[in-house]
C-alpha cells in the first residue's frame, strides 16, 4: 500500500443528482499517488456515475474534484484538453474504434495529440500490444477479436500517452475466470511497473481483493467505508459482508421501491 | 388537451431545431478554424465519406433520376399534346427537373441512404462508448466525425444533383425522341434555349441547403442516441423521417422565396 504518497485526485463533497434522484450524496475521497483504488458497489450504487465524474465527462451538481492541481468541475475546455492527455481509461466494452484496425485504435492518441514520426508511433504501438499480450495484432480489426482481446487493445490505447492515470471500468465484467485473472494481473503489472496509479470500478469480489490496495464501498451514493483489503474483508458493517458473501437478504435490498408493496399492487399506474 | 399536445410538440420542434443549429454553429467553426487550431481532420476520413456519400450513391441517383424524367415527359406530354404544343415537352422536363424535382429527390434519396447510414454508425458508437471514449483522448467528436461528413455531403451533393439533372433531362429526352416524334436536335435545342444558368444555379443552391439539413438531423440523431440497439433503431429512422420532412419545408420556402424574389 503507498498511501505515503500525495493525493493525485482529491474529491470533495460531490453530489449529482439525475432525473430527480440523488446519484451521489456528497462523496469525499483522496486518492494517492501509485495506488490502486478500487470503487465498488451493487448496480446503480453510483459508482459509474463516480467514474465519469472523475474523468470530467460528467459535471457534478457541487462540489469539487481536484487532479494535477485543477479543479475538473470547473476547468474549462481548454484545460480539460490538457489534463485528458495525462489520464487513460479503460471502457467496459472496449470502446474500439470499429472502423479502424487494432494499431489505428492503439495510434489514435499518439498521432493526434503527438508530434512524432510515424515510424516511432509504430515502434510504441507495437510496444504497447506487447505489453497486453497482443503482438501481432496490429492489423486486426475490432470485430475480429473476442471480448477479453478487445479489452486489452482497449488498455493499450488507454496507456498509449503513458498517462500518470489509469481509469478502468468494469475490466474484467462479461470475461471467463481466466481471462479476468490476465486482465487483473495486467492491471497490477502496469501499476508496478509504470508507477501508474488506478482507479478501477468493478463488482467482481474476486479481482477486488486481487488487486486493490485500497477499497471504496459505495451504497446509494455515499461512501459505506474506505479500507485496505484486509480491514474490509474483516468489516463488521452488514452491507459489506452482504457485498462479499453475496447473499440475497441482507441490508442491500433487492427491491427497490420504498412504496407499501399492497399500496403498488392495488394502485392503478399508467 | 390537444392544445396542449400541440403545444409540447411545438416547443420539442424548436428545442430540436435549437439543439440543430448550436450542431452547425460548432460544426462549421471547427471545418472553418479546425486546420489552424489542431491538425486538421484526417484526409483519409474525408475521402471515405466522399466515395461513400458521392460515388456509391451514383446509381440509385441515376435510376431514380432517370425515370422521373421519363415518367415527367409523359405526363406532361399528355398534357401539352392537347394543346398542341409537344416540342414544350423538353423546356419542361428541363426547367422543372433542375429547379425542383433534380434537387429534391435526389436529396430525398441520399437522406434515405447517406443520411440513415451517418445515423446508424454515430448512433452505434454512441451506444458502444465509443464518442465517450473519443472525449476522453481529447477529440471533439464534432471536429472529428460531424465535420468531414459535413463537408463530404456538402460538396457531394450537388454535384449528384448535376448529374441527376442531365440524367432526367436525357430520360425526357429518351421519350420526346421515340414516342412523341421529336427530332433529337429540336428536343436538345428547345431544352438549352428554355434553360438559364438561373435554373441551375437555383437547383444547386436548394441541393447546398439539403445537404446541411441531413448531416446535421443524422449526426444529432447519432450523436444524442440513447438506449442500446433499440435505441439505434428509433434515431435512425427518425433522423430519415425528420430529413424528409425538413427537406420538403426548406424546399416550399426556398421555392417561394425564389418566386417572389423575381417578381
Amino acid at each position: 500500500m503507498n498511501t505515503a504518497g500525495e493525493a493525485v485526485i482529491r474529491v470533495k463533497d460531490l453530489v449529482k443528482n439525475y432525473g430527480g434522484r440523488r446519484i451521489l450524496d456528497g462523496i469525499s475521497l483522496d486518492i494517492y499517488e501509485g495506488e490502486t483504488l478500487v470503487v465498488m458497489g451493487g448496480s446503480g450504487c453510483g459508482k459509474s456515475t463516480f467514474l465519469r465524474h472523475l474523468i470530467g465527462s460528467l459535471r457534478p451538481d457541487s462540489g469539487e474534484v481536484w487532479m494535477f492541481g485543477k479543479n475538473i468541475a470547473e476547468a474549462s475546455e481548454e484545460a480539460m484538453e490538457g489534463i485528458r492527455k495525462k489520464f487513460g481509461m479503460l471502457f467496459q466494452s472496449g470502446a474500439l474504434f470499429d472502423s479502424m484496425t487494432v494499431g489505428e485504435n492503439v495510434a489514435l492518441p499518439l498521432r493526434e495529440h503527438a508530434k512524432l514520426d510515424e515510424s516511432i508511433v509504430r515502434i510504441i504501438v507495437k510496444m504497447k500490444l506487447e505489453l497486453v499480450g497482443l503482438r501481432g495484432f496490429e492489423n486486426l480489426m475490432p470485430s475480429q477479436l473476442s471480448g477479453g482481446m478487445k479489452k486489452r487493445v482497449g488498455l493499450a490505447r488507454a496507456i498509449v500517452m503513458d498517462p500518470k492515470i489509469v481509469f478502468y471500468d468494469e475490466p474484467t465484467a462479461g470475461l471467463d475466470p481466466v481471462m479476468t485473472g490476465v486482465v487483473d494481473k495486467l492491471t497490477m503489472d502496469l501499476t508496478k511497473k509504470l508507477q501508474i496509479t488506478s482507479v478501477v470500478v468493478t463488482h467482481d469480489m474476486n479481482s477486488v481483493f486481487r488487486i486493490a490496495d485500497r477499497i471504496v464501498m459505495l451504497h446509494q451514493g455515499r461512501i459505506v467505508e474506505i479500507g485496505t483489503p484486509a480491514q474490509i474483508r474483516n468489516s463488521k458493517n452488514p452491507l459489506i459482508q452482504q457485498f462479499i458473501t453475496g447473499e440475497a437478504e441482507g441490508p442491500i435490498s433487492f427491491v427497490q421501491t420504498s412504496d407499501n408493496y399492497l399500496d403498488h399492487l392495488t394502485t392503478e399506474t399508467a | 388537451m390537444f392544445l396542449e399536445t400541440l403545444g409540447k410538440s411545438t416547443l420539442e420542434f424548436f428545442r430540436q431545431m435549437q439543439a440543430m443549429g448550436s450542431l452547425l454553429v460548432r460544426t462549421v467553426y471547427w471545418a472553418v478554424a479546425g486546420p489552424f487550431k489542431q491538425k486538421p481532420v484526417s484526409r483519409r476520413g474525408f475521402f471515405a465519406q466522399t466515395v461513400f456519400s458521392g460515388l456509391h450513391s451514383l446509381a440509385i441517383v441515376f435510376f431514380v433520376d432517370f425515370f422521373i424524367g421519363v415518367v415527367l415527359a409523359m405526363q406532361s406530354a399528355y398534357q401539352l399534346e392537347q394543346m398542341g404544343a409537344t416540342m414544350y415537352v423538353a423546356a419542361l422536363v428541363g426547367v422543372s427537373m433542375t429547379r425542383e424535382i433534380g434537387p429534391v429527390l435526389t436529396s430525398l434519396v441520399i437522406a434515405g441512404r447517406v443520411g440513415a447510414a451517418i445515423t446508424a454508425e454515430l448512433s452505434t458508437m454512441k451506444v458502444t462508448e465509443q464518442i465517450e471514449a473519443l472525449e476522453t483522448i481529447s477529440l471533439d467528436p464534432v471536429r472529428y466525425l460531424v465535420v468531414p461528413r459535413f463537408l463530404a455531403l456538402l460538396i457531394m451533393l450537388p454535384c449528384l444533383v448535376i448529374l441527376g439533372d442531365v440524367i432526367g433531362i436525357f430520360g425526357g429526352y429518351v421519350v420526346g425522341v421515340t414516342q412523341l416524334g421529336l427530332s433529337s436536335g429540336l428536343y436538345i435545342d428547345t431544352t438549352l434555349e428554355f434553360l438559364t444558368v438561373k435554373d441551375i444555379l437555383t437547383g444547386l443552391l436548394k441541393s447546398a441547403v439539403f445537404s446541411v439539413i441531413i448531416t446535421m438531423i443524422a449526426c444529432h440523431e447519432g450523436l444524442s442516441t440513447e438506449g442500446g440497439a433499440e435505441g439505434v433503431g428509433r434515431a435512425t429512422t427518425k433522423s430519415v423521417v425528420s430529413s424528409f420532412i425538413l427537406i420538403i419545408l426548406a424546399d416550399a420556402l426556398l421555392t417561394s422565396f425564389f418566386y417572389f424574389a423575381k417578381t
